[in-house]
């Protein structure tokens, strides 16, 4: 008893033959089909070429198109020719020219033969796997797909759309449950036989003719009627990518597949020698080895899919580019932006680098600089400071900071002197956690000694600007973690605001805040601000501060509580 | 823009392909060995002038990496990079002294050459000090990438221009014929780059780098655009437009993706920093004939009297594919 090869060959005809002959030395007859679009003279070649083996025979030849059924046809009249020609076949295994197997053969041949009525045929019912791309899962057995897909693709769709449009569905015939799976299986000579043998064989063809890719379907809906004794996978290790196309393997995937343990895998790229050589050639003979274990691979091919599909998140480069209305458009890893704390606080910028491990920048989108933490003129990835390269463009300015510091939490100081193009794209970032003291641009107004007609403009600019902002901040496509105090609030209690920023950030969260930074004297702010009253520019971003320092803060009970834009 | 918009680039590239006919006089064969070009070669298209030191590292890259043909044309070269190129078994050489400029630099002789001689081949053109670099080019030759991208139904390769430069002065490490210049060249910028789409012709365009940072501080409009695709399943029909940064028909510009996902793509680490580059600033910065009055060049050319430091203490050394990969400058996409 002995497993019987059944090879369908569309190209690469010299591999076929080495595959083929690589089969017959091991005691496995061969039947090969080959594609009807291969030219007479190059197919009585190969036949010629594989003359000098009796074992290796050719059946009728098929048309076949990707998804039609002169594929079926083929692998019916093969597996017919090898069932009469080889009556000590007891197992058929479909492969295809792009196959290879990875294991001695003889190593197949116990595998089976200590599975005597098992037939291995991938075989799952539409409801149940995701498997299909494009959608038509259900569709492809309750419609008729006359076109082919890959040569009359817009009549193929419009006869779809017109069909779904019509209802014109088809009926199952009634024994049948439609089942799909790998084309490559191995079945027993019993199931084949029945399969081959059914007197309803003709009804079955011909609804099966009609089906989109029947080669995924025919022989797993009618193994299910005749065998008793399914496992429903395949043998063969083969991948598919995100559109349905199978993965191709090359030399530098040799140790995978000699790891994987199993028995064949497709599709070989034929030019990979050394995959050839190395498996065609190893010795006979059983190595122990057993179930096929194809793990890593599928990890390998997983991983690719997941990369052409998702990405890597916040990479901007030349193949991945995400539109503007894209809810991938986002940046690498969190980060923190501050707006009036170190207006406020003379030493924010050392006290937080200390309190978080951060990396803590100044004011990245100034107008002379970017302000790098440790005053820094270029910073990771050669990223300049300069402030015409970075209002070039803003936006990369940002993704290329969070993307090269990845692994680092970044935190900017941010305010309304600096530029505001990037406001929306911060605001509409979740990785962004936005702290504001709203008004605190007037600190370093009250403490400059400039002249006050001066002051009172820049004040109003100043204002004007972060008012507009904290409208973005406000509005409800932000998606970005924001909190807004005014000033007043602020200076009230900035205890908890401050633990609950450095809570945020994640870093020694269990440790009460010990050391906390150093507020600027704010002793005749109030009358500062009176001032600019008087002179007609209400500041009223900052909140209420009296024009004389209260002897104690009486105004315990209200609480400073930021709160949250979402 | 819709079937208008469609139709006005539709004649766009019809008007490309005319000048290109009209160019084809300007072109006159030194060496023609396109009969010997069998179905599937991969073919090399390059205008060039003046690079003979370069040339055998040059050839013999793109030989081992497996291209089968060269297809060059000398745009009057006066050091004998002609009668080199005239010697080697596997290229094919135009000679013309016609201005460069007028050819839109080069294109329009190429893309005549291209509809000629490359419809059905998957075509690669670069420069002299350009160096493809793609996914796994370290274990699979050239023939295994443009193969899957034959199954994928994909068309057209992006690779963005990667700027490579030494340390040091640039004039400290001379270059020598047949030596790698990315022995000398070894240092790029990993993370500066900026990038639009354009409406126009759907391509992406990239700016950043060295270049940007050093020679165009305050005129970043102005730094060269880095984004190539140099790799393309030729087609009669198909007209790159400028340099090799966009093609007509649009569609072959969408070498990324816009919906999250990694399409795969490649690197052209463009070799143009070494001791060769001041002189030849200062000349073509006279000669005019590159883009935008080469104010390339001629920014060059000031630098270049200051002896430009391109290294500072954020630049990469080179190391591989994988590096670059890492770094999220080119991408395996779902090549596995």
């Amino acid at each position: 008893m002995t497993v019987g090869i059944v090879m369908l060959v569309h190209t690469a005809l010299e591999r076929a033959e080495q595959v083929a002959r690589h089969w017959d030395k091991a005691g496995c007859p061969v039947v090969i089909h080959v594609d009807k679009k291969v030219p007479r003279e190059t197919y009585d070649r190969f036949v010629a070429a594989l003359a000098d083996r009796p074992d290796i025979l050719f059946s009728k030849r098929y048309r076949c198109e990707w998804g039609t059924w002169g594929l079926v046809a083929a692998t019916q009249s093969a597996c017919a020719r090898i069932l009469d020609g080889f009556p000590m076949v007891r197992h058929v295994y479909l492969t295809s020219g792009a196959c290879l197997p990875l294991r001695p053969v003889q190593e197949l041949q116990d595998y089976l033969a200590a599975r005597p009525q098992t037939d291995f045929i991938e075989s799952a019912t539409t409801a149940d796997v995701p498997w299909t791309v494009g959608g038509l899962d259900e569709e492809r057995f309750i419609y008729r797909f006359p076109f082919a897909w890959r040569r009359h693709r817009f009549l193929f769709d419009k006869y779809t759309q017109l069909q779904r449009f019509l209802r014109l569905k088809r009926n199952v015939p009634a024994n049948l449950v439609p089942h799909m799976g790998s084309q490559w299986w191995c079945l027993t000579r019993r199931t084949l036989t029945a399969i081959l043998q059914d007197p309803a064989r003709k009804t079955h063809d011909r609804y099966f003719r009609r089906v989109w890719i029947p080669d995924e379907s025919y022989f797993q809906t009618l193994a299910r009627l005749y065998s008793n004794n399914i496992e429903s996978r395949s043998l063969t290790l083969s991948k598919f990518d995100f559109q349905g196309k199978p993965h191709i393997f090359y030399d530098d995937h040799l140790q995978l597949l000699h790891r994987s343990d199993c028995f064949v895998a497709r599709k070989i790229w034929p030019r990979a020698n050394r995959l050839y050589e190395k498996f065609l050639t190893q010795p006979a003979g059983v190595s122990g080895r057993q179930e096929p274990n194809p793990g890593k691979i599928d990890r390998v091919f997983a991983k690719a899919v997941q990369r052409r599909v998702r990405g890597r998140a916040g990479l901007y480069m030349q193949s991945r580019y995400p539109r503007n209305d894209s809810k991938n458009r986002v940046t690498a890893a969190p980060y923190s932006v501050f707006q009036g704390f170190s207006e406020l606080f003379e030493n924010f910028e050392p006290w937080l680098a200390e309190a978080t491990g951060a990396r803590v920048h100044g004011h990245l989108f100034a107008p002379d600089r970017a302000h790098f933490a440790n005053g820094q003129t270029t910073i990771n990835g050669a990223l300049s400071d300069s402030a015409v390269l970075r209002d070039y463009n803003p936006d990369a300015f940002l993704t290329n900071l969070i993307w090269n510091t990845r692994g680092e939490r970044q935190c900017f100081q941010f305010g309304p002197g600096d530029n505001q193009a990037i406001n929306w794209r911060i605001a509409k970032d979740p990785n962004a956690q936005i702290s504001v003291i709203s008004g605190a641009w007037a600190v370093p107004l009250y403490r400059c000694k400039a002249e006050f007609l001066d002051l009172r403009q820049r004040a109003a600019r100043l204002q004007k600007i972060e008012s507009e902002h904290l409208s973005v901040l406000r509005s409800s496509e932000v998606k970005a973690r924001v909190r807004i105090w005014s000033m007043a609030d602020f200076v009230e209690a900035p205890m908890e605001p401050l633990q609950a920023i450095l809570e945020d950030i994640g870093s020694e969260t269990s440790r009460r805040l010990s050391e906390v930074p150093r507020m600027v004297d704010l002793s005749g702010f109030g009358q500062f601000l009176q001032n600019l009253k008087n002179e007609g520019m209400h500041p009223y971003l900052m909140g209420d501060f009296p024009v004389e320092p209260e002897e104690e803060p009486a105004k315990q009970a209200k609480s400073p509580r930021p709160y949250l834009v979402r | 823009m819709g079937i208008l918009g469609s139709y006005r680039m539709r004649w766009a590239r019809k008007r490309l392909r005319y000048r290109a006919r009209l160019k084809r006089y300007e072109l006159s064969s030194i060496v023609d060995r396109t009969p010997d070009l069998k179905p599937d070669d991969i073919l090399l298209f390059s205008t060039l002038r003046n690079e003979k030191v370069r040339l055998p590292y040059f050839l013999d890259y793109y030989r081992k990496m497996g291209v089968r043909h060269f297809l060059i044309v000398d745009n009057d070269s006066n050091d004998g990079s002609g009668e080199y190129l005239a010697d080697q078994p596997d290229v094919s050489l135009w000679h013309t002294e016609s201005s460069y400029k007028k050819s839109r630099y080069g294109v329009d002789w190429l893309n005549h050459l291209q509809s000629r001689f490359g419809h059905g081949h998957w075509c690669l053109t670069v420069d002299a000090d350009e160096f493809f670099l793609y996914p796994f080019c370290d274990t699979r030759p050239l023939d295994a990438l443009t193969d899957w991208l034959d199954s994928c139904s994909i068309r057209a390769f992006g690779a963005m221009l990667l700027d490579m430069y030494p340390k040091g002065r640039l004039e400290d490490e001379p270059y020598q014929a047949g030596m790698n210049p990315l022995e000398i060249a070894c240092w790029f910028d990993s993370g500066n780059y900026s990038m639009e789409r354009n409406p126009k012709y759907w391509n992406l365009w990239i700016q950043g780098g060295p270049r940007a940072r050093v020679f165009f501080p305050h005129t970043p409009n102005r730094a060269p655009a880095l984004n190539k695709i140099p790799l393309v399943k030729w087609d009669k029909r198909y007209a790159y437009v400028n340099s090799t940064h966009m093609l007509l028909p649009r569609g072959l510009n969408l070498v990324y993706d816009e919906w999250g996902g990694e399409k795969a793509s490649g690197v052209l680490l463009h070799a143009k920093f070494l001791n060769t580059f001041g002189e030849r600033a200062v000349e073509e910065a006279k000669r005019k004939q590159h883009f935008d009055g080469s104010f390339e060049y001629q920014t060059y050319a000031k630098a270049a009297g200051n002896s430009p430091q391109l290294w500072n203490s954020w630049s990469e050394k080179y190391i591989n594919w994988r590096q670059l990969e890492i770094l999220g400058l080119m991408s395996k996409g779902n090549w596995a």
